[in-house]
């Protein structure tokens, strides 16, 4: 087999392997709960429909660049023992000012719809829109409804159609907060008070997580965005003003509740439930923990069996973490913190 | 007589083999010296990067844990950017930046061997902190004040990386004023600028980069440290201090390191494609403008690393047109290389596939970066796996695939034998294939809204099909990097026979043998045109731009052949070697006090990590003493070590 043979079969082989490649990533991209191919939010959706002609005039540009490489590579290449030396050409100054024009158009062309984009999504949403401050920790998620004075954690309860804005501040490091399928990222600084707006469009869950590295569990500082129609919210809302404070019917509860209240034990060092003595202001506020879906940062799903591992060895379920239990607790002792903490709806 | 007079001279100092190395002040061992170092630092570096794809290869993975998972990317970063491509770029930039100008030498040789030993002495510091299970752990971006507070960092790993990256930083800005004056000063008669090969420009413009860029880095640094040792509060929001100043402080030294880190790589696949080409560089004179102004714009565009921190649209709509602009020189450079190939005599060597591949991967990596340009759609892409597939795109499909296609080209002239071309082939079709497989998958899981940095996923996000793809093809590319090895290392056991000019050179390191002797040119030559050697192989029709106006230029000089030389002028070179008198050519002694300056460098770096430990913390400032006695001592001995009359330094 002679070289020029075996470079172009060694090409061929190439150029095939990678096809599959490309062709399979074309039809199993998208299919993530955070796939931001599928926008649900008009932010993403502008975001994505701005993507798609630039993603399409960068193809065009790539398989020019490649076609002009691979077709001089093949044209001009030296076969075996040809000794030829080529015409020194050192250059050609029209075709310098014509490959300087063209970059310089395209940009020009992907500059216009981005930049005004770009001041369109910065745009104040109006009074009508949905306020909530969302204070990052490491590594879990604090939302306040300033105006409906609650208070929740990992969970953003948003309206469908109406717009929210986000104020946002950290209580540590810098994060960056990010809801794949309704909007771009936004940096969660202390000491700044950022604004991220968009308006959801579907109802459902969307799954988002801290994109700015944050330390060792920045990995698992996960939220939810739950969009409702505006009488579920309403619903959600009445749900939470609920004081949370009464002793639970059930006995294993109210033992759960007094074990809780405890300060030898810790809980309310850090941790807060409305109309009690727990005031902590260091971790989640528990007031309605029962009612959610998530804890431990997106971690672990809320059930009773979840929340008693997490109770057993939390640095064990996500290392690093803040909560540090004063000791360990007993089987029947998580069992009845399970029960109180199940009981906060 | 020549060759007698020579090794008379040389006598004096020799030494054993090891007291050679670690003396030597000649540019092409202190190259040698990083070509090796960061090479294996490039081994630690790629294994780091199998660790990582191992713990991702499914979701839910123990394999690492978070904390090492953070140390383990962390390092492969910071390992790959300053201890692999810096270096590897600063191997070429000592080996032949002197050859290909037609100097003997560096303009300082001594700051020379002192900028590699504080480089090394630098790397090794920060890798010790793996012995002592405290890498770092903030990202090689090293977010304040996540950094700069013990409070989020307890441990000791930000100091190894703070002290290990100043010491690093004193290396390279030596290093880039030592290239910066050996390129102004020392270029033979008639090497004007506009003949300058395109490497040697590219150096001289990193150069300026760097000399810039690294003040601002070492200023975030030297906050970060105070705020971790002193008690200040430069990047504390609780006392009115703002952690985003270091954010702009890292990125205007960062955006500017990424030139720094492609630039030189540029310059290379500028030599290789003309040469297997068998035609000039197209378009000479817009490639080299092309990167000053990608320099110049480079240090206007640091927030788009930033787009998402909340600056306001309006600086964000600045710098994402300045931004933007960058792609036109680059996309010019792109052109012309594909002009330099058109109409040429391609031979499809090694180095030439790896440095046309450069063209396809580096273009993929432009045209991602420009979609980051695009505000709106940066707000989505980063911090995102779209990103890692982007910067990867940039610094190994273009910087390491040009270093790989410089190494096939330069090996023979450093070592003297030609690497194996067939096991050079299947290295090169690996490692394409390889990194595709590793790295384009990684656009997709950025459509797939997965985020950097980050040890683990959960099953349930539908990122395992295109995690398991990459991390095969990561795999595949770590034992392609060892083909190369492998190769390197069986050629160097074969005879010394690599003829002087293997490619059909066109610069002038193929004018001398291989490996060069010690004074590299038995006479300097007189350079009369772009792509000097070309024109003495091939004849004077080739002459671009004026004669040079330098005497003793009119009769054809052919760099072999001593006897056949003018009297060059010799300005800036210390000696004169005029008439094949080479028993003239005067080499620097050799030097202990390069290697004890960096060492007593290091000593202050390691002293102050020694102040953080809590079991020996007493110890740390009399370490920092010594050091600073030891820089001291050696400094004093450096300015008055006898030196030859002669001597370059």
């Amino acid at each position: 087999m002679t070289r020029g043979r075996l470079w172009k079969r060694s090409l061929v082989v190439a150029l095939l392997s990678l096809l599959p490649v490309i062709a399979s990533g074309c039809a199993v991209i998208g299919g993530s709960p955070q796939s931001v191919n599928r926008p649900a939010g008009d932010s993403m959706r502008k975001i994505w429909d701005l993507f798609v002609p630039i993603f399409w005039l960068s193809v065009l540009v790539f398989v020019l660049v490649t076609a002009i490489l691979l077709f001089a590579l093949w044209r001009f290449r030296r076969r075996p023992g040809e000794d030829r030396r080529p015409e020194q050409l050192h250059g050609n100054t029209r075709l310098e000012i014509a490959w300087t024009m063209v970059p310089a158009i395209i940009l020009a062309i992907i500059a216009v719809p981005t930049l005004s984009l770009m001041f369109e999504l910065d745009r104040d949403p109006g009074p009508d829109a949905l306020t909530v401050r969302v204070i990052g920790h490491q590594w879990w998620w604090e939302f306040q409804y300033p105006e409906y004075n609650v208070v929740t954690a990992n969970e953003l309860h948003v309206v469908v159609d109406r717009p929210v804005r986000l104020e946002m501040d950290s209580e540590d490091v810098i994060h960056s907060f990010w809801i794949p399928r309704l909007a771009g990222k936004r940096d969660v600084i202390p000491g700044w008070n950022n604004v991220l707006s968009f308006t959801p469009e579907e109802v459902g869950t969307f799954p988002g997580q801290c994109a700015e590295f944050c330390g060792i569990q920045h990995a698992n500082m996960k939220f939810q965005v739950i969009v409702q129609t505006q009488e579920e919210f309403d619903a959600w809302i009445r749900q939470q003003q609920q004081p949370a404070a009464e002793v639970p019917a059930d006995p294993l509860a109210a033992r759960g509740r007094e074990l809780f209240l405890t300060p030898a034990n810790a809980c309310i060092g850090c941790h807060a439930v409305a109309g009690t003595d727990a005031k902590g202001q260091v971790g989640p506020n528990l007031t309605h923990v029962g009612s959610r879906g998530i804890i431990a940062g997106g971690v672990l799903e809320n059930t009773p069996e979840n929340l008693a591992q997490w109770l057993r060895n939390p640095q064990a379920v996500k290392p690093g973490n803040k909560m540090v239990l004063p000791r360990q607790l007993t089987d029947e002792e998580i069992e009845a913190l399970v029960a109180y903490l199940m009981s906060l709806q | 007589m020549v060759e007698s007079a020579l090794k008379l001279e040389r006598a004096r100092y020799e030494r054993s083999a090891l007291v050679e190395w670690l003396t030597t002040v000649d540019h092409k061992k202190i190259g040698i010296l990083y070509f090796w170092s960061s090479l294996a630092f490039l081994l630690i570096g790629g294994l780091l990067a199998l660790l990582i794809r191992t713990q991702l290869i499914v979701p839910d993975n123990t394999f690492l844990g978070p904390q090492t998972y953070n140390e383990v990317f962390t390092m492969h970063g910071t390992i790959m950017i300053f201890l692999v491509v810096m270096p590897l770029n600063a191997a070429f930039f000592n080996f032949f930046v002197p050859l290909m100008i037609g100097a003997r030498d560096v303009a300082f040789p001594r700051l020379n061997a002192f900028s590699y030993w504080a480089f090394l002495f630098g790397s090794l510091l920060l890798l010790s902190s793996f012995l002592f299970g405290a890498a770092p752990d903030g990202g090689w971006f090293g977010y304040a004040n996540l950094t700069s507070s013990r409070l989020y960092s307890p441990g000791l790993n930000i100091d190894f990386w703070v002290m290990g990256l100043q010491v690093l930083g004193v290396a390279t800005l030596a290093s880039a004023l030592n290239f910066f004056v050996t390129i102004v000063n020392m270029r033979a008669p008639g090497m004007s600028l506009m003949r300058m090969p395109v490497f040697v420009w590219m150096t001289l413009v990193t150069a300026v980069l760097i000399l810039l860029a690294f003040p601002s880095l070492t200023v975030g640094l030297v906050m970060i440290m105070f705020d971790r040792y002193f008690g200040t509060n430069f990047f504390n929001p609780a006392a009115g201090g703002d952690p985003v100043i270091w954010q702009h402080l890292f990125w205007i030294f960062g955006h500017p390191e990424v030139y720094i880190l492609i630039l030189p790589p540029m310059g290379m696949i500028s030599e290789i494609l003309p040469t297997f080409s068998r035609k000039p560089l197209f378009g000479y004179t817009f490639v080299v403008f092309a990167g000053i102004v990608i320099a110049f714009l480079s240090f206007g565009v640091w927030a788009h690393h930033m787009f998402a921190v909340g600056l306001g649209p309006v600086p964000n709509a600045v710098f994402a047109t300045t931004t933007m602009l960058i792609a036109i020189p680059t996309g010019v450079k792109i052109f012309n290389w594909l002009g330099t190939l058109w109409g040429g005599a391609i031979e499809m060597k090694t180095a030439l596939l790896f440095a046309a591949s450069f063209i396809a991967m580096f273009t993929i990596g432009g045209i991602s970066g420009v979609m980051h340009a695009s505000v709106p759609v940066d707000y989505w892409q980063t911090d995102s796996y779209f990103v890692v597939a982007h910067f990867h795109y940039v610094l190994f499909g273009g910087s390491l695939l040009a270093i790989m296609a410089a190494i096939y080209y330069w090996f023979p002239k450093m070592f003297g034998r030609m690497l194996d071309e067939r096991l050079g082939k299947l290295h090169f079709w690996l490692t394409l294939i390889g990194f595709n497989l590793t790295f384009f998958p990684m656009h997709f899981l950025g459509v797939d809204g997965m985020p950097r940095r980050v040890f683990t996923y959960s099953a349930d996000m539908g990122w395992d099909l295109w995690n398991l793809v990459a991390s095969i093809g990561a795999y595949l590319l770590g034992a392609s990097t060892l083909l190369l090895f492998v190769n390197m290392l069986t050629t160097l056991r074969k005879p010394a026979d690599a003829p002087a000019d293997p490619w059909d050179g066109r610069t002038l390191e193929w004018a001398i043998p291989s490996p060069p002797p010690a004074h590299n040119f038995d006479v300097v030559p007189v350079v009369r045109g772009r792509d000097a050697f070309w024109i003495e192989k091939y004849g004077a029709e080739e002459v671009v731009g004026p004669a040079p106006e330098r005497h003793g230029a009119e009769s054809g000089h052919n760099p072999h052949n001593p006897h056949n030389a003018g009297s060059g002028d010799e300005a800036g070179h210390g000696s004169s070697a005029g008439h094949g008198q080479s028993a003239h050519i005067h080499l620097p002694p050799p030097s202990w006090f390069p290697l004890t300056t960096a060492a007593g460098l290091t000593l202050m770096g390691a002293g102050m990590v020694v102040h953080a430990t809590e079991s020996l913390a007493s110890l740390g400032f009399p370490i920092v003493g010594l050091g600073i006695a030891m820089v001291v001592v050696s400094l004093l001995g450096w300015t008055f070590e006898p030196i030859h009359e002669e001597s370059h330094a």
